[in-house]
């Protein structure tokens, strides 16, 4: 190696915190992705890194908080959205996102993300969804699929999994998009998209677990997870959300909402305004 | 097959393709081969060679072939891999 190449930077080194670098993620672990895809989009957005808030919760990909070189915050298991809340209605200026797993956000965290897409706080969600807690040995959760094997589930999944993007579009999320973890440019786009709307942002991210899930559901390695989105994924914009489903054979992904509505500070500070007037 | 060319393009003196630079940081590498898999243009592929973890970095087969669409950098969950524009001011 020349002496060069060694003096060579990544070009997003600066989004991260490098003495933490390398994760502790596992080989082709779906969150680096995240991770990259994040990364790219602040970059290409040019946004202040003084701006951003990372609120993460329990969960593999809660360790993010601890990677992303801005103000961060790892919460208590399933209460990123409330903290983020906070952070956003205490500063409105802060660029507010939420990242976690369907674990926490969904299972423990469920009513607090259905109540923020309801109030449509101004923070955005991305949720990494590997179908299985991963972190605590892979038992089943509410997004695992029918049939599917985990460590609790040993004679297959019997239990109908949630349909997130529905859910978020139900609740009354601004923007919604669905992407697995191979399609970077597609999801960069839609976290650039989400970074820049006011009002409850999500964006779900079909993310591979080959150690937990993968190799206990007929693919080994993280490559044949991919090759699994590559080939099962079918980009589907705009269409309903109530009719995305995740099966073997098909993933159903592409965005699904994008509109405008008031969001919750910007209605709070406009009736504060009116009342020290009045 | 790749389409032939049998009419020159007009600016084909003015425009000048890119050169690709290819940098695996090979300690950040875990081996995960996302990079070799989904190359649409086959630049990289599996190595013997074992970095401080114990894992396999990718290593670079041809660089010339590379057209710089940054799939491999977007991919890469460990930030270990990037390309660069060659720099072709002093001829290259």
């Amino acid at each position: 190696m020349t002496k060069k190449q060694l003096e060579m930077k990544h070009p997003y080194e600066r989004f991260l915190r490098k003495e933490r670098m390398p994760h502790i993620w596992c080989e082709g672990c779906g969150n680096g992705i995240i991770l990259n895809c994040f990364a790219r989009a602040l970059d290409e957005l040019d946004i202040d890194l003084n701006n951003v808030v990372v609120v993460s919760g329990i969960g593999c990909i809660g360790r993010i908080s601890g990677y992303v070189n801005a103000d961060s915050f790892h919460t208590t298991h399933g209460r990123p959205i409330a903290f983020a809340t906070g952070a956003k209605l205490a500063k409105p200026e802060l660029k507010v996102v939420v990242i976690s797993g369907d674990g926490d956000l969904f299972a423990i965290g469920g009513n607090h993300f259905i109540h923020a897409a309801r109030r449509n706080v101004d923070i955005k969600v991305i949720c990494a969804n590997n179908f299985v807690y991963g972190m605590t040995g892979g038992q089943y959760g509410p997004t695992t699929p029918l049939e599917a094997w985990t460590t609790t589930t040993p004679y297959g999944n019997i239990e109908q999994a949630f349909n997130l993007v529905h859910l978020a579009a139900a609740s009354g999320a601004v923007y919604v998009a669905r992407w697995t973890a191979l399609h970077v440019r597609r999801l960069t786009e839609s976290i650039k998209k989400a970074l820049q709307k006011e009002g409850f942002s999500f964006v779900e991210v079909i993310s591979q677990c080959p150690e937990i899930y993968g190799r206990h559901n007929k693919m080994k390695t993280a490559i044949s997870m991919m090759k699994w989105f590559k080939e099962a994924s079918e980009v589907r914009n705009f269409s309903d959300p109530a009719k995305a489903d995740i099966s073997p054979s098909r993933i159903i992904v592409g965005e699904f909402v994008d509109v405008e509505k008031p969001s919750y500070g910007r209605l709070l500070r406009e009736m504060k305004a009116k009342l020290q007037t009045e | 097959m790749p389409v032939r060319i049998w009419r020159k393009p007009l600016d084909a003196e003015k425009i000048k393709v890119k050169k690709a630079e290819v940098h695996i940081l090979k300690n950040q590498c875990k081996g995960c081969g996302f990079c070799i898999e989904f190359c649409p243009k086959q630049v990289l592929e599996t190595s013997d060679e074992l970095n401080i973890k114990g894992s396999h970095p990718p290593k670079i087969v041809d660089e010339t072939k590379c057209a710089l669409c940054g799939f491999c950098t977007a991919v890469c969950p460990d930030f270990a891999i990037f390309t660069i524009e060659k720099d072709c001011k002093e001829g290259c």
